[in-house]
């Protein structure tokens, strides 16, 4: 019996874990580092959020990616969901998508210093995604389908 | 004559681009006859009385312009009788966003207690011209010779979040100036917002 108390304590507290993963929240300055990584991949980087719609829809074009070309590309997802939806949308829709790509949370109010920082063409709509590697980068302020998205993906890989 | 083809193309493809782009600082802002949630169609220049507008494009469906609805109001009440009212514009496309319809506007507008017209731009030919992008996005204009310059483009602040926290008022402080005719210190900001839908 009280082997069997020590186990559900054992589950309870073990149990639960894996299932609890906190978001990874940042701001600008910390995002700073995603954004400049000079190692030999391609990095596709994916501003979203879950309230955007047209994000929302081409974010299985980014898993797919993901998965495709796993070894050369490293997709990042950074969220801008309010702070106040964390809990209520944010979580629930990671855990209901069970997302490959890596999910990061950007919240920072100084949008008007941070958004040029990212691209000067910017202003501020979403979704906007961000290619680039160790020597070239490109902004894509606009939606994609799988086909777009490899498409531009190859021009980094050769 | 293949001269001239080719300049009429340039020209034609010049002329686009500009249109796609939308206004700058200084350019001459369309009027427009847009339906407004009392039914009556409004046009700038039925504001006889005003020096200019705070003009704003956003809608109930983006949590960006939910956040703001008091703050818009605010402006409006500030503003109005001064001779800058608030006119806001709901540029969404309502088959994608049926939560954006004028009876739905109507609604919103009534709980909010919102004292500016909200109009549909229901064929979405006037954010075109604009320039607008997202929701919410925001034009001052100024009234010269019965034409309306664009003195501002951009957010209504600097925090989204938390109207306490906010250091600069970009939209209050390019009225304040264009009352007190002197220049716009900061004429264009960005702010995430979330896409007009078309």
């Amino acid at each position: 019996m009280r082997f069997f108390k020590y186990f559900i304590f054992v589950f309870l507290v073990f149990g639960c874990i894996p299932h609890q993963k906190e978001l990874e929240v940042y701001d600008f300055q910390g995002i700073d580092s995603f954004l400049h990584q000079k190692d030999s991949k391609v990095h596709v980087v994916n501003f979203w959020a879950t309230w955007c719609a047209p994000c929302v829809k081409e974010l299985p074009y980014f898993e797919q990616l993901q998965e495709n070309f796993e070894k050369d590309v490293e997709v990042l997802l950074i969220s801008l969901d309010f702070p106040n939806q964390y809990e209520t949308k944010l979580k629930p829709f990671l855990k209901k998508k069970q997302l490959k790509s890596k999910v990061i949370v950007l919240d920072d109010v100084n949008m008007n210093t941070w958004i040029p920082q990212i691209d000067s063409k910017w202003d501020g709509a979403i979704p906007v995604t961000l290619i680039y590697n160790k020597n070239k980068r490109q902004f894509y302020p606009q939606s994609f389908t799988y086909d777009e998205l490899v498409n531009e993906v190859q021009k980094f890989l050769n | 004559m293949k001269n001239l083809k080719l300049l009429l193309f340039s020209l034609l493809m010049t002329t686009t681009l500009l249109a796609q782009k939308g206004y700058d600082i200084g350019d001459v802002a369309t009027d427009f006859k847009l339906e407004n949630i009392d039914g009556n169609f409004i046009s700038l220049s039925d504001f006889t009385q005003a020096k200019g507008f705070i003009l704003i494009f956003t809608c109930n469906t983006c949590p960006y312009a939910v956040a703001y609805e008091d703050r818009i109001e605010a402006l409006n009440k500030k503003y109005a009788s001064k001779g800058y009212p608030v006119v806001a514009i709901m540029p969404n496309d309502i088959s994608i966003k049926p939560g954006d319809s004028l009876a739905a506007m109507k609604k919103r507008a009534t709980e909010k207690g919102f004292t500016f017209p909200y109009v549909i731009d229901r064929e979405q030919s006037i954010f075109p011209q604009y320039g607008a992008t997202k929701t919410p996005h925001v034009y001052i204009l100024e009234k010269e010779n019965n034409t309306n310059i664009v003195r501002y483009i951009g957010a209504i602040d600097d925090n989204y979040k938390d109207a306490s926290m906010v250091k600069t008022k970009y939209v209050e402080n390019a009225v304040d100036a264009l009352l007190n005719n002197k220049e716009v210190s900061i004429s264009k900001t960005k702010a995430i917002g979330c896409s007009i839908k078309i």
